[in-house]
């Protein structure tokens, strides 16, 4: 069954695919710098210790992101 | 931080040199690859993974110089962060020949989608894709000769970490500067009017033909050991722990040997004064002042600055610090500050004047200021050689080095505590504010490699930072020997100076002489325990061999254990050095900041001091 999500609620372990980037401004541009744009791949890697933030693969880096950001990004995933 | 390459303007062979620009995503290694084409010269106490301002050096290939300019890692030209804009600035302004934008091999796609958006600025562009050992680790297959023909410019394939490839770097940039091969950025990557989107697509459609294999690269056990959720902390608290071990247990028998050395070298000196009938003023100025101070610095400090630095080059070149900020990323949230200032917070275990620098890898100003203002609440090295003869003082080396190490662990988690409190007490007065947002990557771990590692520490910091150190011995040394044989109306100016900061020092549960080690060592923190021993041993000859007999000496000097808590106390908190009060004015651009700067942890010390003094009555 497909999904629709925000990033942050993406299970680990699960690749998602960007539906829709609601971050704008500075935090939007470094997003897509960083190769994310609709339609990119995601995978939620894993969980900092305190839960947030947590660390992404895209595009074969990984990045942290915090969960206030990754609510921001919409995926769709199965 | 100031860098050694900087300041040195070029000689007149050099100042008509070629200059190569070197651009890239953070962590592609650029700066490894800097260290290879300029055999390491010239870019004296870089912090490797954080060039956080350009570094310059110069490296000769067939008989030609060419000057290297290393930009600061940027993910985009297109943006208007800091670090963009000097990339940009740099150049739009034609100073650089050719512009090498350095990719990861491991991460074409994203780091393709730079070298499009360099390529659009100018067309003098060689692209080096790097770390290709790592990709071959990863299975990843790049066709560079296809990637070339695709992007119309240079393509060159290296391994920065052991060397491959640097030839063919040289070879491919002296073609571009002597006309001989021209780059000509391919139809698409010249087209302006791409949104930034669109270059990603470009860049992800260019990856898709010349890359192979690399997918399903699965989250390592190193990985999930260090940032795990339950392992991640006690990992932390135990790597801690074993680095100060390491440096406690190793430093102590290098140190009683060098001040044995010493002792020795100035007892020839003094016979050579005597047999030279040198006046005592001479012989007490350059002896007692200048040469006891020196050697006491250099002895003190040298074996764990020998030990600690590596160690802890190794746990960066691994990829643990990137780590560290991301598992304490969350309380640094709690507190309004940004993750990022873990990083700025571990170089300033380096030094603080370092860490202030490094700031700068903060986006947000308010949240920069707060890493600034804090950084100075963990104990720089300077510190740490004082910290762990107090230490010694204080368990008078019973439990061995464990013992040592666990109070030495205890000190850093006080200060990395305090710099939560600080954090926190600034975000919610002075600094108010919401915590930005931020992305932080995490490289992949590296084999570190220890030997160069070994070198590089030791060159690059040890020296460095005892060089200082050194330098500012000498006069200050002159000064205390001034200070104690000037007499006026009877009392020596120390003397004086001390009874004049007797009650502010022993309120504090230090003493007047303590106080004014503190205030003579300002230009450096290694001084000041050098500093109270002349004071309390009278500067006769030197009798201390290592920091058992140092201990001694203190002893002597009527110290107890409350004395040397207070003493750690302050230690840890209290003004910044004379180098971290500059570096803090240059990277703030304001005295008020300096002044707060230096406010802040004094406050602190003086609270805890005054605590510890009225709650343990001695």
């Amino acid at each position: 069954m497909t999904e629709i999500s925000s990033l942050d609620s993406l299970p680990v372990g699960r690749p998602g695919i960007v539906t829709e980037i609601r971050a704008a401004g500075a935090m939007g541009r470094r997003l897509t710098d960083l190769g994310m744009i609709v339609g990119t791949e995601v995978c939620r890697v894993h969980r900092s210790p305190f839960g947030d933030p947590s660390a992404y693969r895209i595009r074969g880096a990984v990045i942290a992101l915090r969960r206030s950001t990754a609510g921001e990004i919409m995926v769709r995933w199965e | 931080m100031s860098r050694a390459a900087e300041s040195r303007a070029p000689s007149p062979a050099q100042a008509d040199a070629p200059v190569i620009a070197l651009m890239g995503n953070p962590n592609v290694g650029k700066s490894t690859l800097f260290n290879r084409l300029t055999h390491l010269r010239q870019h004296t106490g870089n912090w490797p993974g954080k060039t956080v301002e350009s570094a310059s050096g110069v490296f000769t290939y067939k008989g030609r110089p060419y000057r290297v300019v290393d930009l600061p890692g940027t993910y985009s030209v297109l943006g208007k962060s800091p670090e963009e804009q000097v990339a940009v600035d740099y150049i739009r302004s034609g100073e650089a020949q050719v512009v090498v934008v350095v990719c990861d091999g491991t991460c074409l796609e994203r780091n393709l989608n730079l070298a499009l958006q360099v390529m659009r600025l100018t067309s003098r562009v060689v692209v080096c894709v790097n770390l290709l050992d790592e990709a071959e680790k990863k299975h990843i297959r790049i066709d560079l000769r296809r990637l070339e023909s695709l992007l119309g410019v240079p393509v060159v394939g290296t391994a920065a970490g052991s060397g491959d490839g640097i030839g063919a770097l040289q070879e491919a940039l002296r073609l571009v500067v002597d006309g001989f091969s021209e780059p000509r950025p391919a139809v698409f990557a010249r087209e302006g009017g791409q949104t930034p989107e669109e270059l990603v697509r470009a860049a992800e459609r260019l990856a898709a033909q010349v890359q192979e294999g690399g997918r399903g690269v699965r989250e390592g056990r190193l990985e999930r050991l260090l940032t795990g959720r339950w392992t991640a902390f006690p990992v932390m608290l135990l790597l801690l722990l074993t680095v100060f071990w390491l440096t406690i247990v190793g430093a102590n028998v290098p140190s009683a040997l060098l001040q044995r050395g010493f002792d020795r070298v100035g007892a020839w000196l003094r016979a050579a004064f005597s047999l030279l009938r040198a006046p005592w003023w001479l012989r007490g100025a350059l002896l007692d002042g200048v040469w006891e101070t020196v050697a006491r610095v250099v002895a003190v400090m040298l074996p764990p600055m020998a030990i600690f630095f590596p160690l802890f080059t190794l746990l960066e070149d691994l990829g643990y610090l990137p780590r560290v900020a991301y598992a304490l990323d969350r309380p640094f949230a709690v507190c309004g500050a940004c993750g990022k200032q873990s990083l700025s917070m571990c170089m300033g275990f380096g030094c603080n004047a370092a860490g202030v620098v490094g700031c700068r890898i903060i986006d947000s100003p308010r949240e920069r200021l707060i890493a600034v203002l804090t950084n100075s609440f963990v104990p720089c090295n300077g510190r740490f050689p004082a910290l762990i003869t107090l230490i010694l003082l204080l368990t008078g080396g019973r439990g061995g080095g464990l013992v040592s190490a666990s109070a030495l662990t205890a000190c850093v988690l006080l200060g990395i505590a305090m710099t939560f409190l600080a954090s926190r007490l600034l975000s919610r007065t002075v600094l108010r504010g919401v915590p930005s947002s931020f992305t932080l990557e995490l490289p992949p771990f590296r084999r570190p490699r220890v030997a160069e590692v070994i070198v590089r520490s030791m060159l690059d910091r040890t020296l460095f930072v005892l060089g200082r150190a050194a330098a500012v011995a000498a006069p200050a040394g002159l000064a205390i020997w001034c200070m104690r044989s000037v007499s006026v109306g009877g009392t020596s100016l120390m003397t004086a100076a001390a009874a004049f900061l007797q009650p502010a020092g022993a309120a504090l549960g230090l003493s007047g002489t303590i106080l004014l080690a503190f205030l003579l060592g300002f230009p450096a923190n290694e001084l000041v325990i050098p500093i109270i021993l002349m004071m309390t041993s009278g500067g006769g000859i030197g009798t201390e061999s290592g920091m058992a007999d140092t201990v001694r000496t203190l002893l002597g000097a009527g110290w107890n254990a409350r004395t040397a808590v207070c003493c750690i106390l302050f230690f840890l908190f209290h003004w910044p050095c004379s180098t971290t009060c500059l570096t803090i004015r240059r990277e703030t651009g304001s005295t008020v900041w300096t002044l707060a700067a230096a406010a802040l942890p004094t406050a602190f010390g003086i609270l805890l001091c005054a605590a510890v003094r009225l709650i343990w009555r001695g």
